[in-house]
């Protein structure tokens, strides 16, 4: 029989640490995409502001956070804030800050694209109805935008999620690097456990992003009704 | 257009709001346990806090790993326990990457790192190493029935394995350019490729190839120390001379108990067995 290894998670207190190092991740990314997604439809509605200087400022702020890749952002909030200010963040704080200024930026330029792919006619109906431009927007766009805007945010929720296995490198112990810890801390007696860890692991990454994908059929099926 | 103007300047409020309050609450979390010296941490400073931080590494078994109780193992961290036990302080253990050690030190992020951490010219101009505890030299496992004992005259027609990255690779290609490589990126590839027989020879850490030829039966490290040999020490952040003094204070004073090779005996004779102790023990700091 194929030897996986996944024997050495039930050694001692592995499974359960592994699953205190999802539910780490698990904290970040959630607490990051709750602010990320308000903050994200503010920035999206600013970038689509008839201000040039309010756009310019907003598409300066996006293109550096996408420029960047996110460990640069990681080590840059957690040790730069230290070496520049002197503060002395920890590393599940930074990594929040590093999530919500990415999922902000992100989710702004999709409630952006959004916004701008709804019809021209949508707003001159409102007004020929009478509809003041808040509830313009209130009913007529932000449905609109929300539905256009849900699978690709989903995508960026699930994305949001998997990257948190980056934060290892400032200190966080997060799935992936418990899962490291139980393939070396058995290098010696259990060669094959890689295999094993990283099934489990993947599998646990999958069970945490599935439901957020059948939520969004859920939801696409409901309102084409 | 009022209305709308309107929704943009309460949206603009609110979301300075929010980065304001972000900023507000770190400045206070950090307030409260960074040092006063800015960078660095005196060793007055540790004893008052009550808590020294440790970077180790959490994977790298058996110098510094996490075992199945999720508690701090190893070489590196039989010493950083000893370290908080004679200042009387608590040792937080933070886990540390290979990429990140020099960072963690220069932000005063952690007060010593222990991380198998290989002492460099390079590195010495980052940090500031303390006493040596341990030796690390290159080494060459190969197979019994053909063992390798010299890199000099060898047969062009075989290879010698290295993992990619590593000071092995870089050795031989200085040193040896005629020695054709195959290059891995793994050691989990390298292994396999070497067990079956494309090579005639591995070149890697000689902790690494002493713990293969002792796992594997029908192996044998003919070159058990190539090329210049290193030390792995203590490091603190640069200019932090209380707390280098006092690691150096320690390692001497604890050389009466010969405590490395205590520490040996504890967590490395289960992967190396005690044939390596005098080669691979720096005992007070002392290299041989």
């Amino acid at each position: 029989m194929l030897d996986l290894g996944i024997d050495v998670l039930f050694k001692g207190t592995n499974f359960l640490r592994l699953l205190g190092g999802l539910w780490v991740a698990m904290r970040i990314s959630l607490i990051s995409i709750a602010l990320s997604i308000p903050l994200g439809l503010l920035t999206g509605v600013l970038m689509t502001s008839k201000s040039k200087i309010i756009r310019f400022i907003f598409r300066v702020y996006l293109e550096m956070i996408r420029i960047m890749p996110q460990l640069v952002l990681l080590f840059l909030v957690y040790f730069g804030t230290t070496r520049a200010l002197g503060w002395n963040l920890s590393g599940e704080m930074a990594s929040i800050i590093v999530f919500v200024l990415w999922g902000t930026a992100e989710m702004g330029d999709l409630v952006r694209g959004s916004l701008i792919s709804v019809p021209k006619h949508q707003y001159e109906s409102s007004e020929a109805l009478g509809m003041t431009k808040g509830q313009t927007y209130l009913y007529i766009i932000l449905p609109q935008t929300v539905r256009r805007l849900l699978p690709l945010s989903i995508n960026l929720i699930t994305r949001m999620i998997k990257t948190t296995s980056l934060v290892l490198m400032i200190g966080v112990v997060e799935m992936l690097k418990v899962a490291q810890q139980i393939i070396e801390a058995n290098r010696m007696t259990s060669q094959n456990a890689a295999f094993g860890v990283f099934l489990v692991v993947f599998i646990l990454y999958f069970l945490v992003c599935w439901p957020f994908s059948r939520l969004a059929g859920f939801l696409e099926k409901k309102w084409q009704g | 257009m009022r209305a709308i103007t309107k929704i943009k300047r309460l949206a603009a409020v609110l979301l300075t709001m929010v980065l304001g309050f972000g900023l507000v609450a770190c400045t206070d979390a950090a307030a409260s346990s960074s040092g006063k010296n800015g960078s660095f941490r005196t060793v007055d400073e540790i004893k008052q806090n009550g808590t020294i931080n440790i970077g180790v590494f959490s994977d790298k078994n058996p110098f510094g790993y996490v075992d199945e109780n999720g508690k701090y193992q190893g070489y590196d961290v039989y010493f950083a326990e000893r370290i908080g036990k004679d200042l009387g302080v608590k040792v937080n253990f933070v886990s540390t990457e290979a990429a990140n050690r020099i960072e963690y030190l220069q932000t005063g992020k952690v007060d010593i790192i222990l991380a198998n951490f290989t002492v460099t010219k390079e590195r010495q101009e980052e940090v500031d190493f303390a006493l040596p505890y341990m030796n690390v030299a290159l080494g060459v496992v190969s197979r019994n029935d053909k063992v390798i004992t010299s890199l000099d005259n060898w047969n062009k027609n075989d290879s010698m394995i290295v993992i990619s990255g590593t000071t092995a690779e870089t050795y031989l290609i200085e040193n040896y350019p005629d020695i054709p490589l195959q290059k891995f990126d793994s050691y989990a590839t390298a292994k396999e490729a070497f067990e079956n027989g494309t090579s005639v020879a591995w070149a890697n850490d000689n902790t690494e190839v002493i713990a293969f030829s002792l796992q594997n039966p029908g192996y044998t490290v003919g070159i058990p120390s190539l090329g210049s040999s290193d030390t792995i020490a203590p490091a603190v952040t640069k200019g932090n001379t209380t707390l280098a003094d006092w690691i150096n204070g320690e390692i001497e004073g604890l050389e009466a108990e010969q405590f490395f090779h205590a520490d040996y005996d504890a967590t490395l004779t289960a992967t190396y067995g005690s044939e390596y102790k005098e080669s691979l023990v720096v005992e007070g700091g002392k290299v041989k």
